[in-house]
């Protein structure tokens, strides 16, 4: 075998300069359509890093305040027993705010001077004194928050150039004002608690994000205590028990076009049933809940039929064959198999309707409401109706505060995908 | 097969072999370096096949000359296909595969950059092991080739190729009212009869056929075999099979692997009624495999 | 008592009564020799008890809730106003309103309270509370005397087993059929309002018209104050943001999804396609952001740089956004339909001496056509029905263009703002809402449908 004979190639088509020629352009066509695969996965990637820095830059301010310190004197002569929720704690600020500059005697910039500070410092001064009133007579050096146009201006120099973007906001007089006390080290960027602590306000600085947080919990909740149960049972029946006929198709077909019906359209199916023919009060988290559980019923049931699927029939012979009736060894054995699966899917289901905002917007979550509900049946709104509020707003803070509720809102559907992703990695190849 | 004692199973196999030669099928020319003036079209030297971390050729070397038939048998798992598929290329496309050695086809190595892989794999064709038309007419899945490699300019220059193809793989009469018709309705024999033709319209120096009968029924595998014979005249043929009486049938010369190893190639004959090695013999008379 | 506490009250009820028929059922059991001579184990006699008082007191509380307001405030309504316009929504909304706040709060804001209204509030709370209490009475004591009977009834004999499996089964199928409730729920709500809006806005001039400016019609008192309902400038605005967010989702979609199942190595392939799915787990909410406050001033900006007058709310920044939105929706749908196409047909086609790229477009992407086709229909039906994107980076002004610089509305945009804020259902400004709802329900419905079964049958195909 060590002799070789050559022979010419039959097919003298290969050995053309045409050929040849062609060859280097298929090379070159295989090539550049590579490039192009490669190409648009990178602007795929490009794209979720856009989206991601361009809100985590602009979001990261939302968690920062800026804040002024002033040394308040609880006057006895404002405050006594008698009027604890209602003496005029305003201008206990005020004049606060004037002791720092002595020199500012006109009454137009005694105003402009003032309003520096956020208007909600006074309901900070009332709770204080309401908590406990023996701080009266006594001064105080307190932190507040300053207003908006001042915060934006301390964090990324917005409004300076008076010709540009927020001008008029902020007066010659007000910025010099801000320079002496910023020299002073009596303002300072400090980790925004109300962020977290207080609810919707129509003045950035004061706008928290408890309110919507409770509302997406309660409505969440009430969600999950409805479709995950009928979405087990119903995924059970369907793979398990029901009989191949037209009307289980029927069923599957309908449960396939669900899962693909615009939200908005379920908005509508909310308003006019639970609220225009049960009468069910608007605004409130049990029927937002009542709305996205019918969006989700589907994605469970899509994977809870899946999970169901991939429990080997063996498990169902092995418990048949010792006795079990079909109910007994489907709930006993079979569904904690398919458990994991399950609880994957509801955790994908709940983490889409955690971040719907259209359906909700039609049954009225979309109102102004300052409260923190306490329950399922108080009027309240969510995270992402949240976002498109605040979007919707024209201070420029609130571009700030909008960004922070969306990194809080991603935040919690990441670690919502890990745990499924988790869960699905562990759970995957048991047999 | 399988249930029958040693002794007739070989008394067979030797009967069958009988025929073949009488039918004069085994060149007399034929025999291991015996015969110089035989041209060699690929010729594999030392070749060695790792999946990631398993061996799956052991240093073969192994010769496919002009206008033969080379049947290469052997247990499952033994290699064989793999062997086969090194020889156009085709194993790039498996993740993790690596070959050392040398494979010739007409004087020029094949892994080495020399060789254009488009252009190696159009002149040493393939029929896989499950019939596998593209989801295309009869007619575009035979063009299918000659369009790629710009061999044919017009449409009556298509028609000549597709038409003539057809004719050789005898499938002409059989489909020429259906021919616009998708190749995957056509039946299991039909359909690997269609891939042939498809190989053949490249015009391929070489043919590598990968248990082409495998998924098709005895009439279906009868009408394949008649047609390698008939092709043997215009082209090298290897054909991996796991029937030795199909490679008894077809084949010139017959190689034997075992578990990556090439254990013996010879003249079909000699191999099956006298076999040089002990695993050969085990294997053809039915006491492995 | 209110609703949730009847709720808890009648779970721990039912975990009691569980108790009372296990216990019956091990008593009965020693007097027949044993628990081995029940027909069943002693917890499926406790099981069918805990069921028989849980469901019917269920049911009956789900009924009660969903209707005693309306017949409480039907009673004082007709009692107190008689002279009452049922027809006219707006004055039974304010009575209502008026009256719940009254017996809430006990004094109303602004409005000087009458002696009517008093009596009315007075009049509500007391129903409310007896409706209250008889419902509490009604929903334990029905449930407690099925569980009862059941309990009475327990024997050596009695089949609790299949019972229990029976009234398990019913629940299942009961929450199989809830996906059918819903689809009638959609069709019922959105076509008794779209029936109603098509006696006022005849069906042809709502299909036809080219004008849309419902906010004509909110002053009642102007003359010819019908509004204009032509929807095509909304159907088109629509589809202009389709395509525009097709032309980037299909291919970018599309050619990842080719480069992901056949050039990447497993390695590549397992970062990259997580990463682009993470563009299907963000929010609708946050693209419409990302669409209003970083794409489009930057769009408007960019084109002022070349002279272009692109709208601040344009077709194409929602667009683009939009299709950034389906990407992921495409290349995973298209992965899923070539992945799905057997090995053996790509190795032909290499076999034959084509280049991978030539496996693609000329064997693999043929083959996966149907299935990609129908992908794209469903992508295609996600980005008509996308409301938040267009709602925050879409016009409101109906305009009938082809140019992707202007800004248009969409069928979302109308539905949601004509439905938040206060709602009329006598007027066509509500109503329209919800004939645009079934017009975009059909649309999609069609759309899907057709994408399934395509899908469906190719799937069929390579089985």
């Amino acid at each position: 075998m060590t002799s070789r004979i050559e022979v010419t190639s039959s097919g003298s088509h290969w050995d053309t300069a045409a050929f040849k020629r062609r060859l280097r352009r298929r090379r070159a066509a295989e090539k550049r359509f590579k490039w192009y695969g490669i190409g648009a996965v990178l602007l795929g990637i490009f794209f979720v890093l856009m989206l991601f820095f361009s809100i985590a830059i602009n979001g990261v301010g939302a968690f920062w305040q800026t804040q002024i310190q002033l040394d308040i004197y609880f006057d006895p002569t404002e405050i006594s027993e008698a009027n604890l929720y209602s003496a005029n704690y305003g201008k206990l600020v005020k004049q606060a705010m004037y002791s720092q500059f002595p020199e500012v005697t006109k009454r137009k910039e005694k105003r402009q001077l003032s309003r520096m500070v956020s208007v909600g410092s006074d309901v900070m001064l009332q709770n204080l004194v309401t908590a406990d009133p023996s701080i009266v007579g006594t001064t105080r050096s307190l932190w507040f928050p300053i207003d908006d146009s001042f915060d934006m201006l301390y964090k990324n120099d917005f409004g300076r150039n008076s010709n540009k973007g927020g001008a008029g906001l902020i007066s010659k007089n007000q910025l010099g004002w801000f320079d002496t006390l910023v020299e002073q080290g009596k303002i300072e960027s400090r980790f925004n608690k109300r962020y977290f602590t207080a609810g919707d306000s129509r003045e950035p600085e004061l706008a928290g994000l408890r309110g919507a947080l409770m509302g997406s919990f309660f409505t969440i909740l009430v969600t999950l205590a409805i479709s995950f149960p009928v979405g087990v049972a119903a995924a059970c029946y369907l793979e398990e028990f029901a009989p191949r006929n037209k009307f289980t198709d029927f069923i599957e077909i309908n449960i396939n076009n669900l899962a693909a019906v615009p939200s908005v359209v379920f908005g509508l199916l909310g308003l006019a049933v639970f609220i225009n023919f049960f009468g069910l009060p608007r605004s409130v988290p049990l029927v937002g809940g009542l709305v996205l559980s019918l969006m989700t019923i589907p994605t469970i049931i899509i994977a809870g039929r899946a999970a169901l699927r991939a429990v080997p029939p063996s498990i169902r012979e092995g418990a048949l064959a010792l006795g079990a009736s079909k109910t007994q060894t489907v709930i006993q054995e079979v569904v904690p198999l398919a458990m994991p699966g399950m609880l994957t899917g509801t955790i994908i289901g709940i983490a889409q309707a955690l971040g719907e905002t259209a359906p909700l917007l039609m049954i009225g979550m979309v109102a102004f409401i300052v409260d923190v509900p306490g329950g399922p049946l108080d009027p309240s709104t969510v995270l992402p109706v949240q976002i498109f509020l605040w979007a919707d707003s024209p201070e420029r803070a609130f571009l700030e505060k909008t960004s922070g509720a969306i990194l809080i809102l991603l935040a919690f559907l990441i670690a919502m995908n890990i745990v499924a992703v988790i869960m699905r990695r562990r759970f995957e190849r048991r047999w | 097969m399988e249930n029958s004692t040693e002794t007739t199973n070989k008394e067979r196999i030797i009967t069958r072999l009988d025929d073949t030669i009488f039918q004069g099928k085994v060149s007399e020319t034929d025999g291991v370096d015996s015969n110089l003036s035989q041209k060699y079209r690929m010729t594999a030297k030392n070749v060695n096949v790792y999946y990631s971390e398993t061996h799956a050729i052991k240093n073969v070397s192994l010769s496919i000359r002009e206008n033969e038939v080379l049947s290469i048998i052997g247990p499952s798992g033994c290699g064989k296909s793999t062997f086969l598929r090194c020889l156009n290329r085709i194993n790039d496309i498996v993740v993790g595969c690596r070959i050392t050695g040398e494979i010739m086809l007409d004087g020029v190595d094949i892994n080495s950059g020399e060789l254009d892989v488009v252009e190696l794999r159009a002149r040493v064709g393939m029929v896989f092991q499950k019939p596998n038309p593209f989801p295309k007419s009869i007619y575009d899945n035979i063009a299918y080739g000659p369009r790629l490699h710009s061999m044919v300019n017009s449409r009556e220059e298509t028609d000549e190729v597709v038409y003539s193809c057809l004719r050789q793989v005898g499938l002409l009469s059989e489909v020429e009212d259906r021919i616009n018709k998708s190749g995957t309705e056509l039946s299991g024999g039909q359909q690997q009869r269609l891939c042939i033709a498809r190989t053949l319209a490249v015009k391929p120096d070489v043919i590598l056929m990968d248990e082409p009968c495998s998924a098709l029924d005895p009439i279906a595998t009868a009408k394949i075999e008649d047609l390698i014979d008939e092709l043997r005249t215009e082209y090298s043929i290897v054909i991996v099979t796991h029937s030795m009486q199909q490679a008894a049938r077809v084949s010139q010369r017959t190689a034997y692997f075992n578990l990556g190893d090439l254990i013996e190639v010879g003249d079909t004959g000699e191999v099956f009624t006298n076999p040089k090695h002990k695993l050969t013999e085990d294997y053809i008379t039915g006491r492995f495999g | 008592m209110t609703g949730w506490t009847l709720v808890l009250l009648v779970l721990a009820l039912s975990s009691v009564f569980y108790f009372l028929a296990k216990r019956r059922s091990l008593r009965v059991a020693t007097t027949v020799g044993g628990i081995h001579k029940l027909h069943s184990a002693p917890r499926y006699y406790g099981l069918v008890a805990a069921l028989l008082f849980a469901v019917p007191a269920m049911l009956v509380l789900g009924v009660w809730l969903s209707i005693d307001q309306n017949i409480v405030l039907k009673i004082v309504l007709t009692e107190y106003f008689p002279e009452l316009n049922w027809e006219s929504q707006v004055d039974v909304n304010w009575l209502t309103s008026q009256i719940q706040i009254l017996a809430q709060t006990g004094r109303l804001e602004n409005i000087e309270n009458s002696e009517v209204l008093n009596a009315a509030a007075d009049r509500y709370q007391y129903l409310t509370s007896l409706s209250e209490t008889l419902r509490n009475a009604s929903v334990l004591a029905l449930g407690a005397i099925v569980s009862f009977i059941f309990i009475l009834f327990i024997s050596a004999r009695l089949k609790a087993r299949p019972i229990a499996e029976t009234l398990i089964q019913c629940l299942l199928i009961f929450s199989s059929l809830i996906a059918i409730f819903t689809t009638i729920g959609i069709v019922l709500s959105v076509l008794f309002e779209a029936i109603s809006f098509f006696r006022i806005i005849p069906f042809t001039e709502f299909m036809f018209g080219l004008e849309w400016s419902p906010q004509i019609a909110i002053r009642e008192d102007q003359v010819g104050s019908s509004g204009l309902f032509g929807s095509i400038p909304l159907f088109t605005g629509t589809l202009l943001i389709a395509a525009v967010a097709m032309t980037v989702a299909v291919p970018v979609g599309l050619l990842s999804a080719i480069y992901l199942a056949e050039y990447a190595s497993p390695n590549v392939r397992s970062f990259a396609k997580p990463a682009l799915e993470i563009l299907a787990g963000v929010p609708t909410v946050v693209y419409g952001f990302f669409a209003a406050l970083v794409v489009a001033p930057y769009l408007s900006d960019f084109g002022a740089y070349f002279g272009l007058d692109i709208a601040h709310e344009s077709a194409l920044a929602a667009g683009v956004v939009m299709g950034i939105m389906i990407i992921p929706f495409v290349s995973s749908l298209s992965d899923d339909v070539i992945t799905a196409l057997p090995q053996s047909i790509r190795e032909a086609s290499l076999a034959c001496g084509a280049t991978k790229s030539e496996t693609i477009k000329k064997v693999v992407f043929p083959a996966a056509l149907p299935g990609i086709v129908g992908a794209l229909l469903l992508a295609i039906s996600r980005a008509i029905g996308e409301t938040m994107i267009v709602l925050m980076a879409a016009g409101l002004a109906a305009k009938l263009t082809a140019n992707p610089l202007e800004s248009v509305t969409t069928v979302t945009v109308q539905i949601v703002t004509l439905l938040v804020g206060d709602q009329e259902f006598d007027n066509p400004k509500t109503l329209a809402a919800f004939a645009l709802g079934l017009t975009l329900f059909v649309a999609t419905l069609v759309l899907n449908m057709t994408a399934l079964y395509i899908v469906r049958k190719y799937s069929e195909q390579y089985d």
